[in-house]
């Protein structure tokens, strides 16, 4: 096992001037699950194919451990590209089906023998090892599929959106699977994907890319609490952040009737290429429901109440006017959305009062759109 | 909230509505398929009568459904030799409102074989070679325009015979992608990929007792890469030698030519003082005997198939005194006067065992064996007769071998 490095390594496709990777340096530690995630074009998968070899790389370099892989071929790269193939051969044992790579490599049999019944043990396949394929279930098909990659015992499994072809209840089921597998075997592993939740209940760590350009690395968490910037913030959590435009002045944030106030410090931050204005945004959830004329609160007409059981969501405009369409969902949506007490929902053409609970307003640069300090 | 069906098609058969989309593929009464499933695979795949037609329907997900139609279509446009997609369905649900995942169709290939099809323990020896050749042609074709395959295998490849070799059809394009040009990197992915999922196949089949004893799995898969290298080499290399040798840019062009494809543009350059060139195709189009036939008689054949088609075209050129001819009147001659009174002359009931120009080779082998029997040449119609009472008669039907397992394969004849 080893980690992986990428230092300022760049990808530039013929013909194009911009970068489809453009200096990405980033570290995935020993035994890590690390998930790229993004927008289609963001260079996730252009990054993680620089890794696998696939890539050229332009310009900077690719670590595995110690090693420089830059100019390695990708098969000498000791990876694994997991769910690549998964077609089972009829005929073949479950064992011979997970091992039949090694034979080719010219590994001792005994070693082979070995290491499928390691990964078997693993995989929950002890009892089928010398049954034949037609007898699993499709979930037990996917695990020697994956048995596979396993006993190679490469240094770093590489997934590039493997679930993409499951349906909707395989999707989350396989995550699982996935996620903890990794954990048992601590693997380093890169997983690219573009599905923000995929990346939040799967990884150590997320990295975030947009336009070839690294955004954020961090914990699910740091990524939910303290997004580093706009674009971060309304890609990361489920449903999205809202964010609007807010103008500066006497310490608050003011748009329209709504004043929220803002602390010394992120005044201070606040430069003149902002021209006394701020992005400032907020979580559904951490909005608390309030009453008309309250410091900070504003009005929501509501058109639309999504109920969960466990959440609601209300869907919705600011009340005042001529500012509504400033605040929206980061989602894209045209609208706002705030999470409600699922007991007491408002109805459809309600208008309600929320206030953002204190310390859970996110402030950004309106000219670089770079995170605040609070 | 329910969706409605949806149906993405570059030309779409009403009859596509008729079909039952509100059922899993898996549960599809056996009254709309065209054979019966088989076999494992990682997607439900069926192959379904429609409109007289037989097309195959793959459920995976949706973006994937749409991917795959996209690449598909790409790849047809760019005239690289794939199944033809149909279209997406997308927004199925089941009577009690579950979602049912998307389908891709695509047509059925006729007179495509999948490899499990030509394996069993009484075939050709060279049977594995011909097929893994036919792959590497392929994958050096897909590589040429920029496609990388990401499961290159036999089973995601269909063969046509091609007049006593094969030609290879790419099936399955799920994990591909379309690049401008590949990277060395990934060109040699694919290979390598290529190498173990061949070898994998071919160790499938001998733990199924369909190859021939000794066969050593490992060594003929490894076949791949060298076939591979070859060609691209030839394909793609550079070349240098004195400026004395120019015939050797003709020589390459011809020898380009013979390999079945059209240089497009080649490069050639010279040292500071001219003493030796260099030269490079840059632009290679494969298919140079199928278009050459296509344009003199309009028939569609493989490589080969048109190539042998063109040698007896030259042959009944020759024969008939027609050498100063121009070559488009000579093979609307051959054309309407042997040709297609022979392969029109194969019984009804018959037609369906192998493509027309197959028969056509076919009947030129046998009458070449024949004579080497007789000491004397035989007249085409006595060879012909005698090919379709002793041959094809005993052949089986290849138009569409649909759903094949190996456990059934046994029942298949021997070539």
């Amino acid at each position: 096992m080893a980690s992986v490095t990428f230092d300022q390594a760049t990808r530039v496709y013929p013909g194009q001037e911009r970068p489809a990777v453009d200096s990405l340096s980033l570290e995935v530690g020993d035994g890590e699950f690390m998930v790229f995630v993004g927008p289609s074009g963001c260079g996730k998968s252009t990054s993680l194919r620089m890794l696998a070899g696939l890539e050229d790389v332009n310009s900077g370099r690719i670590l595995i451990g110690d090693r420089d892989v830059t100019d390695v071929q990708p098969k000498d790269r000791d990876i694994a590209m997991v769910f690549q193939n998964y077609a089972l051969y009829p005929h073949m044992s479950v064992a011979d089906n997970m091992g039949f790579a090694l034979k080719i490599a010219g590994t001792p049999k005994a070693q082979i023998r070995e290491r499928v019944e390691e990964a078997a043990k693993i995989l929950d396949l002890t009892e089928y090892l010398d049954r034949k394929p037609k007898a699993l279930s499709g979930g037990q098909r996917q695990r020697v599929a994956m048995g596979r990659a396993i006993v190679r015992q490469p240094q770093v499994f590489l997934m590039d959106e493997p679930l993409s072809n499951l349906d909707a209840k395989l999707r989350v089921q396989t995550r699982t699977q996935i996620a903890s597998l990794q954990r048992r075997l601590g693997v380093t592993t890169v997983y690219v994907t573009h599905d923000q939740t995929e990346a939040l209940t799967m990884g150590d760590r997320i990295a975030v890319l947009k336009d070839g350009l690294l955004q954020q690395v961090g914990t699910p968490r740091e990524m939910y609490d303290t997004p580093a910037n706009v674009f971060v913030a309304g890609f990361i959590g489920s449903p999205a952040m809202n964010l609007g435009t807010f103008s500066v002045a006497d310490g608050k944030a003011n748009l329209g009737d709504t004043h929220i106030p803002l602390t010394r410090t992120t005044i201070d931050a606040i430069t003149e290429a902002d021209k006394g204005e701020i992005t400032l945004g907020f979580r559904p959830e951490s909005l608390d429901v309030s009453s008309e004329g309250e410091e900070g609160a504003f009005g929501i007409n509501v058109n639309l109440v999504e109920e969960l059981g466990s959440d609601a969501f209300v869907y919705g405009q600011l009340s005042a006017r001529e500012v509504a369409e400033h605040v929206t969902s980061g989602a894209g949506e045209a609208q706002l959305i705030a999470r409600v007490d699922p007991r007491r929902p408002p109805m459809k053409g309600d208008k309600i009062w929320v206030k953002v609970r204190p310390g859970e307003a996110h402030v950004f640069s309106s000219a670089t759109g770079e995170r605040l300090p609070a | 909230m329910p969706q409605s069906l949806q149906i993405t098609a570059a030309a779409p058969d009403p009859a596509l509505l008729d079909l039952p989309w509100h059922v899993p593929l898996e549960e599809w009464p056996e009254s709309h398929l065209a054979a019966l499933p088989r076999g494992i695979s990682r997607h439900v795949v069926r192959f379904v009568k429609l409109s007289g037609r037989v097309i195959a329907v793959k459920e995976i997900g949706e973006s994937v459904a749409y991917r795959e139609y996209a690449l598909l279509r790409d790849l047809n446009r760019l005239d690289v030799p794939s199944v033809e997609p149909v279209g997406v369905i997308t927004g199925r649900t089941s009577p009690d409102g579950e979602q049912l995942n998307s389908v891709l169709i695509t047509k059925h290939l006729k007179f495509s074989l999948p490899y499990r099809a030509l394996f069993s323990r009484y075939l050709a020896p060279d049977m594995a070679t011909r097929l893994i050749d036919a792959l590497a042609v392929l994958l050096v074709r897909l590589h040429l325009t920029g496609f990388y395959w990401g499961d290159v295998s036999l089973s995601n490849t269909l063969f046509r015979r091609d007049a006593g070799e094969f030609a290879a059809y790419l099936v399955d394009a799920e994990t591909g992608d379309l690049h401008d040009t590949l990277t060395k990197g990934q060109r040699e992915y694919d290979l390598e990929i290529a190498r173990v999922n061949i070898i994998g196949e071919l160790m499938d089949l001998a733990a199924g007792d369909l190859l021939v004893d000794d066969m050593d799995t490992v060594a003929v898969g490894e076949m791949i890469v060298q076939r591979y290298e070859e060609l691209w080499n030839e394909l793609t290399g550079a070349e240098e030698f004195g400026a004395t040798e120019r015939w050797r840019v003709a020589d390459r062009i011809r020898r380009l030519n013979e390999l079945g494809y059209d240089v497009g543009e080649l490069q050639m350059t010279t040292d500071v003082d001219g003493t030796t060139v260099q030269i490079q195709p840059k632009v290679v189009d494969a298919g140079h005997h199928h278009r050459r036939l296509m344009r003199l008689t309009g028939l569609d054949a493989g490589e080969n198939q048109a190539r042998r088609l063109l040698n007896d075209m030259d042959t009944y050129q020759a024969d008939t005194d027609q050498q100063g001819e121009d070559e488009e009147f000579v093979a609307h001659e051959w054309l309407a006067d042997v040709f297609e009174p022979t392969v029109r002359a194969v019984p009804r009931d018959l037609r369906g065992k192998l493509e027309p120009a197959e028969v056509y080779h076919e009947v030129l082998e046998h009458r070449w064996f024949m004579a080497q029997n007789a000491g004397h040449d035989i007249p085409l119609r006595d060879a012909l007769t005698s090919y379709v009472e002793n041959v094809l008669r005993h052949r089986p039907d290849e138009e569409a071998i649909l759903g094949l397992d190996t456990a059934t394969l046994a029942a298949i004849e021997p070539d």
